[in-house]
């Protein structure tokens, strides 16, 4: 408590500083345009090269590294068998059939699981893991799949996350247990991760895309680097929650160092492992999707496929098979997770295994029930349903009927709020806005913070990006506003409602476990390429996190307080305006928080819709293979991340802390 | 440093010399170069923060030894560098005349294994396993075969009465059901010293009374060498051979129950025991006058506190025959020393 109101013993006068810093930049503003050019762009002459300089070393990797005869390419290639291996058998299994031969001319010699006895594990699972509903849920789901056509690209992603999750939690869990037992590298891998976390994945998909070359193993690779660190974190946090307790309970018993990790803090940490492993899935879902571009196949191709032709219907539908198969692995994945062990079973071994021998049961007649009726091996087309004709002709006719409002709609933003912020956001001089984040986060989080703002910042000006990142800021600041004011809204109204509360959960648990690809379909339908539909699917991808703090830190302001305004005689108004809201502050600012983090991760996949930020930058990079602008651009975007989460964060503690809340844990 | 008499003659089981337990950078060094007993205020001065400060004690075979403080005053951390979960600054501790800190932690390791068992206050059951699993635990880091172990771990369950909840998971019981699995648990191994740390804290008071019941029958059954840690002085009362209070890491008072209410060492020790009913402290032997009884007089044995005989006086008789444990007369308690005792008189 005592650091975080330092600054303000330092200076007695917090307005008087913010008062004077404000003009200061608003006169350079003004009139610093013929006195100090430089302030306003970035001198060429001064600009690093940073993009060369990493293109540079990126060659260099490819073509040169080697340590001793062992040349670094000898090492991507070795991982990337590592990874092809498993990934052909399962890809085999589910999808090809063992074939022999390349390409075209390929003979399968064994056909892949009929789709209904992957259907029917799916079921079992369900069952096995959370009972009769949720079989039934995991069969629509699936069923949904199969019927609209999207079988084989829907086993294709699935192979992919069959290979990548296990290497993921394994790789995760071990790197998260090293940092635990080691301090040092724990320091050493937080602001790796947060970088891993906050740079878009389109910037590292151009580096593993040279490393590894086009395909389902280079984008194994890139989902194993986008879901590690979560898994990473949960890991080590969770260990460091065990109670102590437990710890000295495993010494007293007289545990070996190895018997403490696997027989005592492992096990105790189970539940928020579990959690890390639903994460894991989930991440790779998303980033498998993504992964289409750099040859993932799969359902992301069929959408990217679609978004390029435009073809509505089709990219709808595959849109949809992605939140089926999204639904299905999650629902799964986290009854497991609650899932607690059962008794042991006695009897004979298919007694005491009932579960794995009804699985082998159902391959093994579905495979022979396959051989007699071929509609039971392959989905058969004839009892396919496809509603992209109607799909197409709805959009069509939404467009024609609707196209003034619509258009009106878009304009009246488009000139009313986004060119006016742009063009204000373009003209102000880089010096200014760096001395300004410094000074707010000096102010916020002492000196330490400040020269992080302020030297980020400057990086993003100095390796010639400030017009892009200005864009960026702009797009991103206005959607975050936008979603919040939809999202606290919406969380005040359903906080203290249960009913309501439960089904909004719901809904915005659901939306969150879609692939941020999919929020892009139906507003590209309705309102074309640009910013304002960029805007759009940022918003709605964004507002599930305002909604989501708002509610957390609504229902968290305790009872007795508001019990004691209502005894004082304040009204609902009041309560809300005067107790809650205020206690809730903190939690409603991580709102803003998540809701900028969410907004900068989808404004970069909005880039395919044509915006001109810094996404734009990383997305044409990975068009043209130049990984050092697009590592640029992302690196960029990750100091933009940074610097809005560490603002954010010291100004919640700070409200924290004058509220008397604590730390939060 | 007083001894119940029951333990006088039983040998000492662990000992503790001059331990001290203080927390900085370097503590060790920075402690030694402070000299012998240097105070609060220098050690703070020199950075270091005092937990544990010159601790001697001793623990008799079969006694319960309860360390009694409130919170801060160090006890959790004396108990485990007394199990050297916590690695003490300074100091020596014999556990059957060998000096634990010079063990090494294989050493260590079998100690624990074998001679120690420790109860927690928030029961530190592993969740992921059995009621059976968790009291087989200990047996089961040893190496122990499963056949022997659950025979074993069955026999405890029973013992504290748990016997049918084998299959059950920990999360399935009420906090009294689970500190009943941690106390079967650190039984498992037999161990010959029995460390109990605030056990019955986190419960509701009536479990609470029926779980220092339960724990007093299995005492009088086992008859183990018992450190009991207690921030509340009626159960340390209730329970001790000994109590040892603890203030700002340093032992006030060693003494029995008795002792302590009736002689006082500080001005802290006095606060704690005002509160307390003398008549449940202070035995019968304490008032006992060297005269033979009349002839009608009911007996009551010298270890029985003074409450306990008030039930016979209540039912008319002025004077009670006080008997050895062997059952032999030996003087007289008279009804006024009692009410005097009561009433604050005496003592």
């Amino acid at each position: 408590m005592t650091a975080l109101s330092a600054p303000e013993t330092l200076s007695p006068r917090p307005s008087l500083i913010w008062g004077a810093a404000l003009s200061l930049a608003a006169i350079l503003w003004l009139w610093g345009q013929t006195v100090a050019p430089f302030a306003f762009e970035y001198p060429k002459a001064w600009q690093i090269p940073a993009a060369r300089w990493i293109g540079g070393a990126i060659d260099w990797l490819v073509k040169d590294a080697a340590i001793g005869p062992i040349a670094f390419s000898d090492v991507t290639r070795f991982v990337a068998t590592l990874i092809e291996q498993p990934y052909s058998a399962v890809l085999s299994i589910l999808s090809t059939g063992l074939l022999s031969g390349e390409g075209s001319s390929a003979v399968q010699l064994w056909p892949p699981l009929p789709w209904i006895a992957v259907l029917g594990l799916f079921a079992l699972l369900g069952f096995y893991a959370g009972g009769a509903s949720l079989a039934l849920t995991t069969v629509i789901c699936m069923g949904f799949i199969a019927v609209f056509g999207q079988w084989q690209s829907a086993m294709d992603t699935l192979a992919s996350i069959i290979v990548a999750v296990p290497l993921a939690v394994a790789g995760g869990f071990a790197l998260g247990l090293a940092a635990w037992k080691t301090p040092w590298l724990d320091r050493a891998l937080k602001p790796v991760l947060d970088l891993m976390q906050t740079m878009p994945v389109f910037a590292y998909l151009v580096p593993i895309l040279i490393l590894f070359g086009f395909g389902p193993t280079s984008a194994i690779v890139a989902t194993l680097i986008f879901a590690m660190p979560p898994m990473t974190r949960i890991t080590t946090l969770a260990l460091h929650r065990v109670p102590d307790e437990v710890h000295d309970l495993g010494r007293m018993v007289g545990c070996t160092p190895r018997q403490m990790t696997w027989r005592v803090l492992v096990p105790s940490a189970r539940e928020p492992l579990m959690v890390g492993v639903n994460q894991v899935i989930m991440q790779s879902l998303n980033m498998v999707i993504i992964a289409s571009m750099i040859g993932a196949g799969g359902l992301g191709f069929v959408v990217l496929n679609a978004l390029r032709r435009l073809d509505f219907g089709t990219g709808l539908e595959a849109g949809l098979a992605i939140v089926a198969l999204a639904i299905t692995l999650d629902r799964v994945s986290q009854a497991l997770a609650r899932r607690s062990r059962a008794e042991l079973r006695q009897g004979n071994l298919i007694q005491r295994h009932p579960f794995i021998a009804v699985a082998l049961s159902i391959i093994l007649l579905s495979v022979l029930l396959a051989r007699l009726f071929p509609a039971l091996q392959t989905y058969p087309d004839a009892a396919r349903l496809s509603t992209s004709a109607f799909w197409a002709a709805a959009v069509e006719w939404i467009n024609i009927t609707f196209f003034d409002t619509l258009e009106a709609i878009k304009n009246a933003i488009l000139l009313g709020l986004l060119i006016p912020v742009k063009r204000f956001m373009l003209s102000l001089p880089w010096v200014a806005v760096v001395a300004l984040l410094g000074l707010a986060g000096w102010r916020l989080g002492g000196w330490r913070l400040g020269a992080l703002c302020a030297s980020l910042s400057f990086l993003i000006a100095a390796t010639g990006q400030w017009e892009k990142a200005m864009i960026t800021v702009y797009l991103c600041g206005i959607a975050s506003l936008i979603a919040m004011a939809i999202g606290v809204p919406i969380g005040i109204a359903v906080a203290n409602r249960d009913r309501a509360w439960t089904i909004t959960r719901a809904v915005i648990d659901t939306l969150q476990t879609l692939p941020s690809f999919v929020y892009l379909m139906p507003v590209v339908m309705l309102f074309r390429v640009g910013d304002f539909t960029a805007l759009i699917a940022v918003v709605a991808y964004a507002v599930v996190a305002s909604i989501r703090y708002t509610v957390l830190g609504l229902q968290g302001v305790d009872p007795r307080l508001i019990e004691a305004g209502r005894a004082m005689g304040c009204t609902d108004r009041q309560i809300l305006t005067r107790i809650r809201l205020r206690l809730a502050l903190p939690e409603i600012l991580l709102g803003l928080n998540q809701t900028i983090m969410f907004a900068l991760s989808m404004l970069v996949i909005t880039a395919l819709v044509g915006t001109r930020d810094l996404g734009q930058d990383v997305y044409m990079a990975l068009t043209k293979a130049n990984p050092g602008n697009g590592l640029v651009a992302g690196l960029a975007i990750a100091f933009i991340a940074i610097i809005a989460d560490r603002l954010i964060h010291a100004a919640a503690e700070t409200q924290r802390a004058k509220l008397g809340l604590g730390q939060q844990t | 440093m007083t001894i119940s008499p029951a333990f006088a003659e039983a040998p000492e089981k662990l000992v503790c010399r001059n331990v001290w337990k203080v927390f900085g950078t370097r503590a060790a060094e920075a402690l030694a170069s402070l000299g012998t007993d240097p105070s609060s205020e220098r050690l703070i001065a020199a950075g270091l923060v005092p937990a544990v400060r010159a601790v001697n004690l001793s623990v008799r075979q079969g006694e319960i030894f309860v360390i009694m403080g409130l919170s801060g005053s160090g006890k959790s951390t004396l108990v485990r560098c007394l199990s050297r979960l916590i690695e003490p600054t300074a100091g020596e501790i014999l556990f059957n005349g060998q000096n634990l800190l010079a063990a090494s932690d294989t050493e260590m390791i079998e100690i624990r294994r074998h001679k120690m068992g420790m109860v927690f206050q928030h029961f530190a059951l592993l969740p992921h396993l059995t009621v059976l699993e968790n009291v087989a635990f200990p047996l089961e880091v040893q190496g122990t075969d499963r056949r022997t172990r659950e025979a074993r771990a069955r026999d405890i369950i029973g013992l504290v009465g748990l016997g049918g909840r084998e299959t059950s998971y920990p999360r399935q019981l009420s906090g009294g059901q689970q500190q009943r699995v941690g106390i079967a648990r650190s039984l498992a191994v037999e161990p010959e010293l029995w460390f109990l740390d605030e056990p019955f804290s986190a419960l509701d008071p009536l479990i609470r009374r029926e779980l220092q019941d339960e724990f007093l029958r299995l005492q009088t059954a086992l008859r183990k060498t018992i450190v009991f840690i207690t921030h509340d002085f009626d159960e340390a009362i209730r329970l001790a051979d000994r109590i040892a209070i603890m203030k700002d890491g340093v032992i006030e008072q060693i003494g029995t129950p008795e002792d302590l209410v009736l002689h006082p060492a500080t001005d802290y020790v006095r606060e704690f025991t005002r509160a307390v009913p003398k008549a449940k402290a202070v035995r019968v032997a304490s008032l006992t006058q060297p005269e033979p009884p009349p002839a009608d007089a009911p007996g009551i044995a010298a270890r029985a506190t003074v409450a306990e005989a008030g039930t016979a006086f209540l039912k008319g008789h002025d004077v009670l025959a006080v008997t050895d444990d062997s059952g032999q007369i030996i003087g007289s308690l008279r009804r006024d020393d009692v009410i005097q005792l009561i009433l604050g008189g005496a003592g």
